[in-house]
């Protein structure tokens, strides 16, 4: 018993770092780009894609990445009306989203669903399986980053200014949403759906105060979320509290250490 | 000729809904030449901009560029997060990462050597046009597009980012195409004004622009008899949405 239990921490810490590694890049550009809110909104469809996934019986990470690109393809396409501001129609998707997922989930009667671990994370939920996407995913989410910063961070400064210098900025744009959505399918059962977005946003805050370049501010928010999930894993095992929450804390915690830090005299 | 065309808006048209934007705007550009854009607010000056650059396309009509030409555009103005750490250097740079003696070299153009190392949230309002401008000369541009790039700067800055415009057009023998709102100021720095409020209402050399009906129309007669005095009959007038509602477009050169 003592020992499958330490071998799903061990999953649970090597999945989280994983995550929070890739998560911290990505987070940067959702600060910069002021995308809270979508990504808010892409994590919340996530639960919709666990129910179809369940439904058509496809693997789930997929089936979640998918839901996510189909609701950010679908909000792209709303934003060309003009008659509903942008954050309206994000608070109008993401409680969509999220109460379809409810419903759907609770009309599946012959499988049952732990709700409790989708929406606040479960640190026994990842499963050798879980780990091998996760690892595989995040490589190929850490190398596209690696391949597209340069041209991410152009359309992050001026979408105008970079597609007048050669640049298609509507295909970085998807690239960067399709990215999000696999690091929200990745962070899901460790963090739940709910908290998926501080797992992006708070590490890379906490970093702005301490970074003088893009670069910087990325690999410290990778560290900084590293830090918080290793925290956040071990409060979760030592006092028994849910990992999503306790990993929010964890990195709350650090973004208020550095925020109130002293600053350095150069 | 000695001024083949770098680009052209043939009979470009562009409309927001029922909001008509730009209406039958014919319009070449050539280099060695700065081209000024004057109109009053919502006259379109920055939509025109925007076909031009390809960033908006025209409902109607079309535009035309030079085969591998290069446009070094100056936004109106860039707001930049100030939660991305960005130096004026990195900001250079990307995303193409020209060599540190090209940006030293683009700085040094337009009198900004001394901002490489700044953060670009640090910037007045005259050092972030500087900025903006050595971007658009990084790109060894054919035709410089500049949105009002005066704006915020205060009028010493703003005759000194002029005479920079002025020597760079000589030097390099680009194309310049810039808005402004003020004809006064680019008055010495222009060769040929276009008097935009939807469709062209005049255009020509500037002192010829100035004395027209038609600019005297939309800016005001007291505006304009401080740089000419002779007056003649109105050719059209505008409407409230600045339509056309008597006679018709002059369109071509009053000069």
């Amino acid at each position: 018993m003592g020992v499958i239990m330490l071998d799903f921490i061990i999953y649970a810490l090597i999945a989280g770092i994983s995550v929070a590694i890739v998560a911290g890049p990505l987070g940067a550009f959702v600060v910069w780009r002021r995308m809270a809110y979508f990504g808010d909104t892409l994590a919340h469809s996530a639960l919709l894609g666990i129910a179809l996934g369940i439904l058509f019986d496809i693997n789930l990470s997929l089936a979640v990445v998918l839901c996510c690109v189909a609701l950010a393809l679908g909000l792209v396409a709303m934003q060309r009306q003009h008659w509903i501001a942008t954050d309206t129609l994000l608070g109008i998707m993401a409680h969509s989203a999220l109460s379809l997922g409810l419903v759907a989930i609770s009309l599946l009667d012959n499988v049952r669903i732990d709700l409790q671990a989708y929406l606040f994370g479960d640190l026994l939920a990842i499963t050798p399986e879980d780990l091998k996407w996760i690892l595989l995913g995040g490589i190929a989410v850490l190398a596209a980053i690696y391949w597209l910063w340069k041209p991410l961070l152009a359309i992050t400064i001026n979408e105008e200014l970079a597609q007048v210098e050669g640049i298609q900025v509507a295909r970085y744009r998807l690239a960067l949403m399709l990215l999000i959505a696999m690091v929200i399918a990745g962070a899901m059962k460790l963090v739940g759906v709910l908290l998926i977005t501080s797992l992006l946003i708070m590490p890379a805050a906490a970093a702005r105060r301490i970074s003088a370049t893009p670069e910087q501010m990325a690999i410290f928010a990778s560290m900084l979320g590293s830090i918080a999930v290793v925290g956040g894993i071990a409060l979760s095992w030592f006092a028994d509290t849910p990992a999503g929450p306790s990993v929010v804390v964890c990195a709350l915690l650090i973004f208020l250490l550095i925020f109130f830090a002293p600053r350095a005299r150069a | 000729m000695s001024n083949p065309d770098l680009a052209r808006l043939d009979s470009v048209s562009l409309r927001f809904g029922n909001k008509s934007v730009l209406n039958n705007v014919n319009l070449p550009l050539h280099n060695d030449c700065i081209t000024t854009l004057i109109g009053p607010n919502g006259a379109g000056k920055s939509s025109l901009v925007k076909v031009l650059l390809g960033l908006v396309k025209p409902t109607e009509g079309s535009v035309w560029t030079k085969p591998g030409l290069r446009i070094g555009y100056m936004p109106q103005k860039i707001q930049i997060d100030r939660t991305l750490p960005l130096s004026v250097k990195r900001f250079l740079q990307i995303p193409y990462g020209y060599k540190l003696d090209d940006i030293e070299a683009a700085l040094a153009s337009v009198g900004a050597t001394q901002l490489i190392d700044y953060s670009i949230h640090d910037l007045s309002g005259g050092e972030m046009q500087r900025t903006l401008l050595a971007r658009a000369l990084l790109r060894n541009p054919d035709l410089l597009v500049l949105d009002e790039p005066v704006q915020g700067v205060d009028i010493n800055g703003q005759t000194e980012l002029y005479r920079l415009i002025t020597d760079i057009r000589k030097e390099r023998q680009c194309g310049v195409l810039m808005i402004s709102h003020d004809l006064h100021l680019v008055m010495s720095s222009t060769d040929h004004v276009v008097c935009l409020n939807k469709h062209i209402c005049c255009s020509g050399h500037p002192e010829a622009v100035s004395a027209d009906p038609a600019y005297i129309e939309l800016f005001g007669a007291s505006h304009a008899s401080t740089l000419a005095l002779y007056n003649h009959h109105h050719n059209h007038s505008h409407d409230m949405h600045g339509n056309v509602v008597e006679g018709d477009c002059c369109g071509g050169d009053h000069a």
